[in-house]
């Protein structure tokens, strides 16, 4: 159901978590975060080389590698600037 | 950096934790939090100690505890290393979890931060379904008012059922209070029984299941609801410590696995397998923290981010993270050259004096030319030269360093230098312990604890002596100020003296890069593992505050362990240059040894003899070199850099000299401290054999090629 990956969002653009492929150590991390299905997130910045990038979950910015970013399926791409939600579906 | 008494030295060796009361009565304390949140500052304010603390995410990287006496009543507190979770899914988190199960606290206060709370209640809540014993500070008050972030406290206390205290540590506001109700807490008969996290249906039928038969076997030593909630999450290293500390063996407890089985039957006939639970449980701890903080926290949000959200952009983005990264680094030892010029001409004149006055009481006391030697030319004139090279960058530059960690940078540096390191297969926390190691080698290999994989943390540990510490820049400006710039003062020559010297670091940052990348493609191989880094809000630095506690802390603390180590190797390199053996003194013999060796790195014997002298202390390598040649020559008055130079240059210096000379101080063997921290944390004499061979041979190498080089394109 899920066509994107949190590694695709450009900075600024904000989207919901669908699900998080990744392995279980990163996984429990990335929930631990705040990172469970719904929440919406929001890519603030990226590093010179485009790789790694930041990005706001539940008010901390955190940075992660392409590679681990990709393991964050996305969907709901909001527009930009889009007044600040907080979970979508639980 | 983190360089204070405790984590630098002996005291970054850190070993198993031994409970320090003063009193038996006394009260013990968990400090927990998530990291970042000021806990250590909270830590410091309240027991007085001076943990390190900087605006970035892991320095606590084990227990560290204190005492603290209030309204009478001694207090033992227990500095947590900051985590996110009790899930024990790292080191730091078992480290956290083991303490509150099993370590004896009489209760815990956890730190959070009033900017970013809805994270924080996460292991709020987690710590609470451990130890209802538990007061909760929401620090860093004062930044939420400055982003406009009220929190309601008293709601909060209500929602929780546990007491809620605002501080604000760093200005030491609410602390008083905190106390008060630890105070309150620990006296009262009856732990609070906060309303428990509700899972799904099936989870809290599993729990019930469990739970008569575990308060049994457990009988108050830990809570039956958490551990059947972990028992059902099959949470492998707590079973260990369940047999471990309290002698219970689960998987051998008959009735205990029934009724596991039992429960886990409940559960899987709900549809809940291994992972579904743990999504569950993690999930429902996330809700229930947003539903909580979505009653007690107002802001305006949009607004408050916006400001960090520009600078991140401006300091991370592809056209300016890089150059104002380099900028800040060589502003910052332009600053550090250019103020420290002044004060070094001025000790080192002060100092000499007094070792004239010196010579003149031992003359007037008749005392023996070699005591006078011994004491006034050996030890005195070393701490001298030590005290004036050394002291005035590092007052400067310190402070300076601490002002940038304070605001928030370092984290950002770890992102824009995170691109190398993944080409080194390296982690991105790499560049936070290599910027700890501008502070201290030894604190930095230590600090390669926050980096999880094992493949990764030995990387890091092995490169980190690649970036100079502080006992090396005071050389390394030096030689710089004297042979490619030039005394005098004067702006342009400030410059180019702090370029040179980005130039140096960026060279070992340059050798880290490339060395990780060798090891990972030889003898550690591996793919990089996963890691999150979170960059905090940026915060106004303590400038103060700062200034004291770099001056007093860091300054005085690495100034102490340089004279403490430079007296007796004054003394040494005095006897060794005045017993004569053979027609020649003992330095002679050891220098013309190493010389021709030497030579070839484009160094001389005296100068590889003042390296493997400053084993101990790399501070103490120009002193030595000093002393070494004023020894064998005539006495000269040494009273600033140019007399120095004109020192150096008689002994046969040259600008390859110069140069070598700092390629050679910026890649060598580890100092001894460093070495030891290194094996502790290895735990194998092998690895730090290979941290030391490493650097040696890589450094030798480059002195060869440098040196030959020159010498056969006739530039030296």
């Amino acid at each position: 159901m899920s066509e994107y990956s949190l590694s695709a969002l450009r900075v600024g653009q904000s989207a919901y978590v669908a699900e998080i492929q990744a392995d279980e150590a990163m996984r429990r991390r990335l929930l631990d975060l705040g990172l469970i299905r719904g929440t919406r997130v929001t890519c603030t910045a990226k590093s010179p080389a485009g790789d790694p990038a930041a990005y706001l979950i539940r008010g901390a910015v955190i940075a992660l590698r392409g590679r681990d970013a990709r393991g964050v399926r996305l969907e709901g791409l909001c527009p930009e600037r889009a007044p600040a939600g907080r979970t979508a579906l639980a | 950096m983190g360089l204070t008494n405790t984590s630098t030295g002996a005291g970054a060796v850190d070993g198993g934790l031994v409970l320090q009361k003063n009193r038996p009565e006394d009260r013990v304390i968990a400090l927990a939090g998530n990291p970042n949140v000021g806990k250590s500052t909270v830590f410091n304010a309240l027991t007085g100690l001076r943990q390190h603390t900087g605006n970035w995410p892991g320095k606590t990287v084990a227990n560290a505890q204190g005492q603290c006496e209030h309204r009478e009543r001694g207090y033992v507190l227990v500095d947590l290393p900051g985590t996110y979770s009790l899930m024990a899914h790292s080191a730091e988190e078992e480290v956290a979890r083991d303490f509150l199960c099993f370590g004896g606290a009489d209760a815990a206060v956890v730190v959070c931060d009033a900017t970013c709370l809805e994270r924080n209640l996460n292991l709020v809540l987690q710590t609470l379904e451990l130890e209802p014993r538990c007061v909760v500070c929401v620090n860093l008050l004062d930044e939420a008012r400055k982003k406009g972030i009220r929190v309601d406290l008293e709601g909060l206390a209500r929602r929780l059922g546990v007491p809620v205290v605002g501080t604000a540590a760093g200005r030491g506001e609410g602390l008083e209070e905190l106390m008060d109700a630890v105070a309150e807490l620990t006296a009262a008969p009856e732990a609070p029984a906060p309303p428990p996290v509700r899972y799904l249906p099936p989870i809290e039928a599993a729990v019930e299941q469990l739970r008569p038969l575990l308060e049994t076997r457990l009988a108050g030593r830990l809570s039956a609801r958490w551990t059947a909630l972990r028992l059902l999450d099959q949470d492998a290293a707590l079973l260990e410590r369940l047999s471990e500390t309290l002698g219970w063996d689960v998987q051998r407890d008959e009735a205990v696995q029934k009724a596991l089985e039992g429960a886990r039957g409940v559960l899987a006939r709900s549809g809940l397998g291994a992972k579904e639970l743990r999504d569950c449980l993690v999930s429902r701890l996330v809700l229930t923290a947003e539903e909580l903080c979505a009653g007690v926290v107002s802001c305006e949000r949009e607004e408050r981010l916006e400001r960090d959200r520009k600078l991140d952009r401006l300091l991370t983005s592809r056209a300016t993270g890089i150059p104002l990264m380099l900028l800040l680094l060589a502003g910052v030892f332009w600053l550090t050259i250019q103020g420290a010029n002044y004060p070094s001409q001025l000790l080192s004149a002060g100092l000499f004096w007094v070792q004239d006055r010196l010579s003149d009481l031992f003359t007037a006391l008749n005392a023996p030319a070699w005591l006078h030697g011994a004491l006034v030319l050996g030890v005195y004139r070393v701490l001298a030269w030590v005290v004036s090279v050394m002291l005035p960058p590092m007052a400067i530059f310190f402070p300076l360093f601490t002002l940038l960690e304070d605001f928030g940078y370092l984290p950002r540096v770890a992102f824009v230098l995170d691109h190398a390191f993944q080409k080194a297969s390296a982690c991105g926390k790499q560049a936070l312990t290599m910027a700890m190691g501008f502070g201290c080698n030894a604190a930095g290999v230590v600090g390669c604890r926050i980096i999880d994989s094992p493949r990764e943390r030995l990387i890091a540990i092995l490169t980190n002596n690649f970036v100079p510490c502080n006992g090396r820049f005071p050389t390394l400006i030096a030689i710089i100020t004297m042979f490619f710039v030039g005394t005098g003062a004067g702006m342009g020559r400030g410059v180019l003296s702090a370029l040179l010297l980005t130039g140096v670091i960026l060279l070992g940052v340059f050798l880290t890069f490339w060395v990780s990348r060798l090891l990972s493609g030889t003898i550690l191989k591996g793919v990089p593992s996963s890691f999150t880094l979170e960059l905090p809000p940026y915060r106004r630095p303590r400038i103060g505050q700062v200034i004291v506690r770099s001056v007093l802390d860091r300054t005085l603390f690495v100034l102490g362990r340089a004279v403490s180590v430079a007296a007796p190797a004054g003394l040494l390199i005095w006897l060794c240059a005045n017993v004569k053996v053979g027609g020649g003194s003992i330095l002679d013999w050891c220098t013309g040894f190493l010389d021709p060796f030497a030579r070839l790195l484009g160094l001389d014997g005296v100068i590889l003899m003042a390296f493997l002298l400053g084993f101990p202390a790399n501070e103490i390598v120009l002193p030595i070199i000093i002393m070494a040649y004023l020894s064998s020559g005539s006495l000269l008055a040494l009273d600033d850099l140019e007399a120095l130079r004109a020192l150096l240059v008689d002994n046969g210096w040259t600008w390859l000299t110069a140069v070598c000379t700092m390629l050679f101080s910026l890649v060598h063997w580890p100092c001894s401290t460093t070495c030891l921290t290194i094996g502790k944390e290895t735990g194998s004499a092998k690895w730090t054999l290979v941290s030391i061979l490493l650097p040696t041979g890589i450094g030798m190498l480059v002195c060869f090629s440098v040196a030959t080089t020159a010498r056969l394109l006739g530039l030296a």
